[in-house]
């Protein structure tokens, strides 16, 4: 691990890493079985430079801002780098996000050059409005042969165009360093300004908790753009002499074999991944002979004693030998991030040996906040602050849960051309997050929901909708969400205020007897105060954010104007 | 019956059997996150299993945008 308190930019970091460990691999991609380039330090700055010495002649100086629209794969982390070392600005767009919005953001920006898969540039130049796009400069990877390139080059050809050898283009800590956009935007940009000063503090505080070595390697598979992934899967295993290998595709089957195939150290998910793992494995537990899973059992619950403490990884692998021998044996840890995981999903891989370190963050401030290190285990909480990381519980009531603010070296400078929101979000150098938690006496922070979608009862306590979910989990429907009944029909009093579950059926059920029945088993297992009072069967798909997160916000405006509290059932 | 409307047949045969979907109620304008009601994961599955049918590979960005049976079986029909 380089020593990141020296470096002024992540350019001048990652090319140090560059420089270091010449002869280690830092990438690795595959497509499916294939294996599509495999690349050491000294590869990756030899392809970066003459594309940087490129953008440079094309009119890229500091400062100048350059957009990445890429799924994952190795053109993106190296046209990164070509980027940072001309002293550009990085501007990662979401993939999943529609030609619309990319041409929203790419206005937003301002961006000058845009470096692009073919296939998503060829959505954009078909939007209809097109012709107002002002980039100086778009440069495609993957476009077929005789692809119409719309007014791009291609990014094979650019690099060689170069005529004259890249300059290296120092930094400040305080300059910019990218503007990412965060979800949850309700359609007012959010471009969060981040400074090559939030970057270094922040992977020089979390190195400690994910240390990476030359050999490690990192399986990236959430997108690039959002912040987990640019740390996670780029800046902390290249400053370490890791690898990363990407996949060009997020098959299931194709993820599961990589880990065995490249002997996976890390890789971070969302909690549908993680939930869909679980179930993959359920499954094959359920479909041992009845004998030996009993003896899978007792291994697990011996397991789970051993481990109670701290990660007995070693240990771990011997007691359930196939089951991390699935996983590649060389698994550290699976970091969990980006929504509310459930503890209990957390606890079923931390009985198997498998150390999931669920954190909480947001790209305000730089990715994490907190990470649950699992010394002790305490899958209730998201864990303690990061180094330098301090956290504040704003006005804090009942229980001592109040709003979280946040300050450290980690926090944005501010929302790009959003005076008003960065005031409202940044106050006093405290980064405002909009969640509710609070701090138990060991410092570990646990979350509570969103400040306005909660109730207050009768009894003064705070109830959250997110704290009570858990008890729904497992149930036959295909998706569920608890809102405060205040929060989808607003009313003008604070007396009386209800839970209502919202039920989406999986396709062909009808809402029955039996599924009533078992809301309501469920719901008595709640503390009486914390129980939901009627649920409401809802016909359409919960809009979810890119990163597979329940817009709530949206959904509640989605049911507020499609039917009233009439339409709730009791319980 | 012309190759796109096999093609469009046969994949939602496919889905309705997959997704266990009765193949009355599937249409070539459907939405097929709505209609058979899975997620993004669920879609990427339906996606192998489609390779799988019609011996053909199709990058997971064939799926970016598309919701509808009939743009799918286009994308499809153009790898045949």
């Amino acid at each position: 691990m380089l020593d990141l308190a020296q470096y002024h930019s992540l350019g001048e970091a990652l090319q140090a890493a560059l420089d270091r460990w010449p002869e280690q691999i830092c990438l690795i991609e595959a497509d499916r079985e294939r294996e599509n380039a495999r690349f050491t330090y000294r590869q990756f700055k030899e392809i970066a430079l003459p594309l940087s010495a490129a953008m440079q002649e094309a009119g890229l100086s500091p400062g100048t801002r350059a957009a990445i629209l890429m799924t994952n794969q190795s053109k993106w982390l190296i046209s990164a780098y070509a980027v940072f070392f001309s002293g550009g600005v990085l501007v990662p767009l979401d993939y999943k996000l529609p030609a619309e919005d990319h041409q929203k953001l790419l206005a937003h920006s301002e961006a000058e050059f845009l470096v692009a898969e073919y296939h998503l540039w060829r959505a954009i130049s078909k939007e209809k409005n097109f012709g107002q796009i002002a980039v100086r400069a778009v440069i495609v990877t993957d476009a077929p042969p005789n692809a119409d390139l719309a007014g791009a080059q291609r990014w094979e050809d650019f690099g060689r165009g170069a005529t004259l050898a890249a300059k290296f283009v120092p930094r400040e800590r305080k300059d910019t360093a990218s503007i990412v956009y965060s979800s949850g935007t309700g359609g007012r940009p959010k471009g969060c300004v981040l400074t090559h000063d939030n970057y270094l503090e922040q992977a020089a505080a979390v190195a400690p908790v994910f240390p990476f070595w030359p050999g490690a390697r990192y399986l990236s598979i959430i997108p690039t753009n959002h912040a987990i992934d640019f740390m996670g899967g780029f800046i902390m295993p290249f400053t370490g002499g890791g690898t990363v290998v990407h996949l060009r595709t997020l098959r299931p089957e194709f993820i599961r074999e990589a880990f065995t195939r490249y002997g996976i150290a890390y890789m971070a998910v969302v909690p549908l991944i993680l939930k869909s793992l679980q179930r993959g494995l359920n499954e094959k537990f359920d479909a041992l002979p009845t004998r030996k899973r009993r003896v899978l059992n007792v291994l697990i619950a011996v397991n789970r004693s051993l481990t109670r403490n701290k990660p007995r990884l070693g240990l771990s692998r011997r007691l359930l030998k196939d089951i991390h021998a699935a996983f590649g044996g060389k698994l550290q840890a699976l970091l969990v991030g980006g929504a509310f995981t459930e503890p209990a999903t957390i606890e079923f891989f931390h009985d198997l040996g498998i150390p999931i370190y669920n954190g909480y963050g947001c790209t305000e401030a730089c990715t994490a906040i907190t990470i649950n290190d699992q010394r002790p285990f305490r899958p209730d909480t998201v864990g303690g602050a990061v180094r330098g990381m301090e956290i504040r519980i704003l006005s804090p009531g009942e229980g001592g849960v109040g709003e979280v603010a946040v300050r450290s070296k980690t926090v944005m400078s501010h929302y790009l051309n959003d005076p008003e929101m960065t005031v409202e979000t940044i106050v006093d150098g405290w980064l405002i997050t909009g969640d509710l938690g609070r701090l138990d006496r060991s410092g570990h922070l646990q979350l509570f929901g969103r400040k306005k979608n909660m109730i207050v009862t009768e009894e003064g306590k705070n109830i959250y909708p997110e704290d009570i979910e858990n008890a729904f989990d497992g149930m036959a429907v295909k998706e569920y969400c608890v809102f405060a009944a205040n929060y989808l029909w607003p009313a003008r009093t604070m007396v009386g205020e209800q839970l209502v579950l919202v039920v989406h059926l999986e396709p062909g059920k009808e809402a029955t007897a039996a599924l009533a029945e078992e809301i309501s088993q469920r719901n008595r297992r709640l503390l009486n105060y914390k129980r939901v009072s009627g649920y409401l069967v809802w016909e359409r798909d919960f809009p979810l954010t890119a990163s597979l997160k329940i817009k709530r916000g949206e959904l509640a405006a989605q049911i507020r104007e499609a039917v009233d509290g009439e339409s709730v059932i009791s319980l | 019956m012309d190759d796109l409307q096999k093609t469009t047949d046969e994949i939602l045969e496919l889905a309705a059997k997959h997704f266990n979907v009765p193949r009355t109620q599937l249409t070539p304008d459907d939405d097929f996150f709505k209609k058979l009601g899975i997620n993004s994961l669920q879609a990427l599955d339906l996606l192998t299993r489609l390779e799988q049918h019609f011996h053909i590979e199709l990058p997971d960005y064939e799926l970016q945008g598309v919701s509808d049976f009939r743009t799918l079986a286009e994308r499809i029909q153009s790898r045949l």
